[in-house]
């Protein structure tokens, strides 16, 4: 196989990696705390843990609120656009691609920082998975303040739910980040900001939208 | 979007700045949500101490009681008394109308109506406990021995037994003097004059009724000292603050009457078929209240505002946490086997004391087990108890609840309260299916036959109630609410005692879901295997990369 050239992009932002790095910081502390709630385990006590799952839980959820603000002001939110177009061929890539020194079909760059795999997956937890999450914490912890409503069990069950699907999710997300051309290079680019990738595939203009201003 | 402009990388930093801020706003904005929405009543509260513990205070403020009497400087008191009665005439003489108002209380008459037609609950009624069984209408007369009355029921109220601040035997003063009357030797007189000032110091010597008063029967009833509630023993008397809050005098030093607030003698508190109060009320919504509940002082944000604890006191009652657990200085008897009893040893009825030095065995009561510190049980309790009386049907092939808290998750009223449960075996009626009540004291007693058969016989005959003559043991449990013993807040419960796995306290109460108990066997089983699954397959997929050195040939 020829030696591929190496090129540096600037993917993330500043406030991207902030907020990843925060974002990823509190599931860690919400899923340690909300199993030890759940009675999984016993860690910090469950006082703690319900004191503590409670303030990174609402402030999660009002971070969250800005976050929304952002996507939509910097028109971020094109990068979560679902996408059928090379789906097939990414997840053919890491069914079988992979293992054969094959190229990643979709190359990063900052127009199009997800391959429509992450697109869909993305999409799924910011839109779907973290809003059902937070609406039923919030009812959770609000639970004895509102009149009548769901019982607690069903909220109790969904929010559990939703906790071992994001467990799932952060276990593939973290053992992916090993899949660059070098086992840290997608977490360093995470850190810094910039990441090198192979510089041979062509961006597609299609993956360019999010940053192409009018 | 470069940043290769220059320009765009200086904006990061005061962005950085912003973002910093906007975490800093955003969690004053948590704390904020979150107190003010479960603390919106609590608008008086201060921070750090509890609103509830302020009220409690408040409430307690100005604990030194005045009187304008001193009854030692009474006419009426100064005088010869030769019976009992002529004690309570003196009393009546000022306190015209107290008799009549005690004897219209469950203190005198131990009768009080059931909602069942025909039936009364109360020692004198129908109501039967697992201990001595009944009082069998009074005809038992040891049970008499509580009965606050000169001579049993006979010479009327005994004031004193309630207000006499001196314990003094008048029942053997009097009957000394008695015996005494008509002798003219003056050694007699001289023991008569003597026995006349003493009952005189005594009688004069008035106050409200004390610990010990409430305690002679309350903490020694069903035999003795801590024999039935478990949360009431003569360890109260001069409790320290571990043991009550409340009565400890380096606590708040409160007498039973601090609480159980009286009107017109009647005295609150008191649970059968109805609530001892029928709505739970703080002094600030009803200055009026009885003082019975923990909410009458205590209000119902009890813990300081910020805490989760708050959100409990709909549904748990604050002794399920404040009480870890009951009998913590004397012990109290868990188990009473009546089939045990009459057993004799060379031909003798006899005694066997066990572990706390109390008795394990009696010939004339059976077998007993005692127990100490000991963790209570939990139940939904709308302050009300169902009971089998005398007359109730019973299932022989179920342990039969003699008496037992209502309610359930779906009563508002109802909350999750600590109970002593006494287990034992006693007689029932083999044919008509119903308790039965065997005389225990007197000449036809069991106590002095030991002969079971025959005692139930006069018991039920007391009581107008038929014996068909064959009868079996039944296991039976009696519930009492724990409610005394109060221990310090920071020797509340922790929430692991509940919110925990398998050894959670509540293990009994399953229709509610409890967090950190409960689980959906299903969704955990699923989380688990998808959660172990994926580990396994990414493994899978990183160690097919090892393998394949990512398909790159070196």
């Amino acid at each position: 196989m020829t030696e591929r050239k190496l090129t540096k992009v600037y993917l993330y932002t500043r406030f991207e990696r902030l907020w990843h790095w925060l974002q990823a910081l509190m599931v860690t502390v919400l899923l340690v705390t909300g199993f030890e709630v759940h009675g999984t385990y016993a860690f910090l006590g469950f006082k703690t843990a319900v004191t503590v799952h409670n303030y990174v839980g609402l402030t999660w959820l009002i971070l969250f609120a800005f976050f929304v603000f952002w996507l939509f002001t910097t028109g971020e939110w094109k990068q979560y656009i679902p996408t059928t177009k090379k789906l097939f061929d990414v997840v053919l890539y890491y069914a079988f691609g992979i293992f054969k020194g094959q190229e990643h079909p979709v190359q990063k760059s900052r127009g199009a920082k997800h391959n429509p795999l992450q697109r869909i997956a993305y999409l799924g937890i910011s839109a779907m998975l973290l809003p059902v999450q937070m609406l039923t914490g919030l009812l959770y912890y609000l639970y004895n303040v509102l009149p009548g409503g769901i019982d607690l069990s069903v909220l109790a069950v969904a929010h559990t739910f939703v906790a071992f699907l994001l467990v799932n999710f952060l276990i593939i997300h973290l053992y992916m980040t090993t899949t660059g051309h070098s086992l840290f290079s997608h977490i360093s680019g995470m850190i810094t900001g910039w990441e090198e990738i192979y510089e041979t595939t062509k961006i597609q203009e299609w993956e360019n939208k999010a940053t192409k201003k009018a | 979007m470069g940043v290769k402009d220059p320009a765009m990388g200086r904006l990061h930093i005061p962005a950085t700045y912003i973002i910093i801020m906007i975490l800093g706003l955003a969690w004053c904005l948590g704390l904020v949500t979150g107190l003010s929405v479960r603390t919106a009543a609590a608008e008086t509260g201060v921070m750090g101490e509890a609103l509830g513990m302020k009220l409690a205070k408040q409430a307690v403020k100005a604990n030194k009681r005045w009187t304008t009497a001193d009854h030692s400087k009474v006419d009426a008191l100064n005088r010869d008394f030769t019976s009992g009665s002529q004690i309570t005439e003196a009393c009546l003489s000022c306190h015209t109308d107290a008799s009549m108002q005690f004897e219209k209380t469950i203190h005198w008459t131990w009768r009080v109506d059931s909602e069942k037609p025909g039936i009364m609950n109360g020692k004198a009624g129908h109501a039967v406990n697992n201990f001595c069984i009944s009082g069998n209408a009074m005809e038992d007369k040891s049970c008499l021995a509580c009965h606050v009355g000169w001579n049993g029921v006979e010479d009327g109220v005994n004031c004193l037994n309630c207000h006499g601040g001196e314990t003094y035997n008048y029942q053997e003063a009097f009957g000394d003097i008695q015996a005494f009357m008509g002798d003219d030797d003056p050694e007699t007189l001289e023991i008569i004059k003597e026995l006349q000032g003493e009952i005189k110091a005594a009688v004069k010597n008035i106050t409200m009724p004390q610990r010990g008063h409430c305690g002679e029967c309350h903490f020694k009833g069903g035999g003795g000292d801590g024999v039935k509630h478990g949360d009431l023993d003569t360890s109260l008397i001069k409790p320290n603050k571990m043991l009550d809050v409340h009565m400890a005098a380096e606590g708040a030093d409160f007498t039973c009457t601090r609480c159980h607030t009286t009107v017109k003698h009647n005295i609150a508190g008191r649970l059968y078929t109805r609530p001892a109060s029928a709505e739970r009320k703080s002094l600030i919504q009803d200055d009026m209240a009885t003082k019975i509940t923990c909410e009458s002082c205590h209000g119902t944000l009890p813990h300081t505002t910020d805490s989760k604890m708050n959100d409990h006191v709909d549904k748990v009652a604050c002794q399920s946490c404040h009480i870890p657990a009951y009998a913590r200085v004397n012990p109290t008897k868990m188990w009473w086997d009546w089939t045990k009893a009459g057993e004799l040893k060379d031909g003798k009825p006899y005694s066997v004391k066990g572990e706390f030095g109390k008795p394990v065995y009696k010939s004339i009561k059976g077998e007993f087990s005692w127990d100490k510190n000991v963790q209570p049980e939990y139940f939904w309790y709308n302050g009300s108890f169902s009971n089998i009386g005398i007359k109730d049907g019973i299932d022989p092939a179920e342990i039969v609840k003699v008496s037992h808290p209502v309610g359930g998750s779906a009563d508002p009223d109802s909350r999750i309260h600590p109970f002593k449960i006494h287990r034992g075996k006693q007689p029932y009626d083999k044919v008509n299916k119903q308790l039965v009540a065997p005389m225990l004291s007197g000449p036809n007693g069991f106590w002095s036959t030991l002969d079971m058969n025959d005692a139930i016989t006069h018991g039920n005959k007391s009581l107008d109630v038929p014996f068909s003559g064959e009868f079996d043991y039944v296991e039976t449990t009696y519930a009492f609410p724990i409610t005394h013993m109060v221990a310090p807040g920071k020797n509340a419960l922790s929430c692991e005692e509940c919110h925990i796995r398998g050894s959670s306290r509540l293990a009994n109460i399953t229709d509610i879901y409890l967090p950190g108990r409960d689980k959906n066997d299903l969704l955990d089983g699923i989380g688990m295997i998808a959660v172990l699954g994926a580990l396994f397959g990414v493994m899978l997929h990183g160690l097919g990369r090892f393998f394949t050195r990512n398909g790159k040939e070196d």
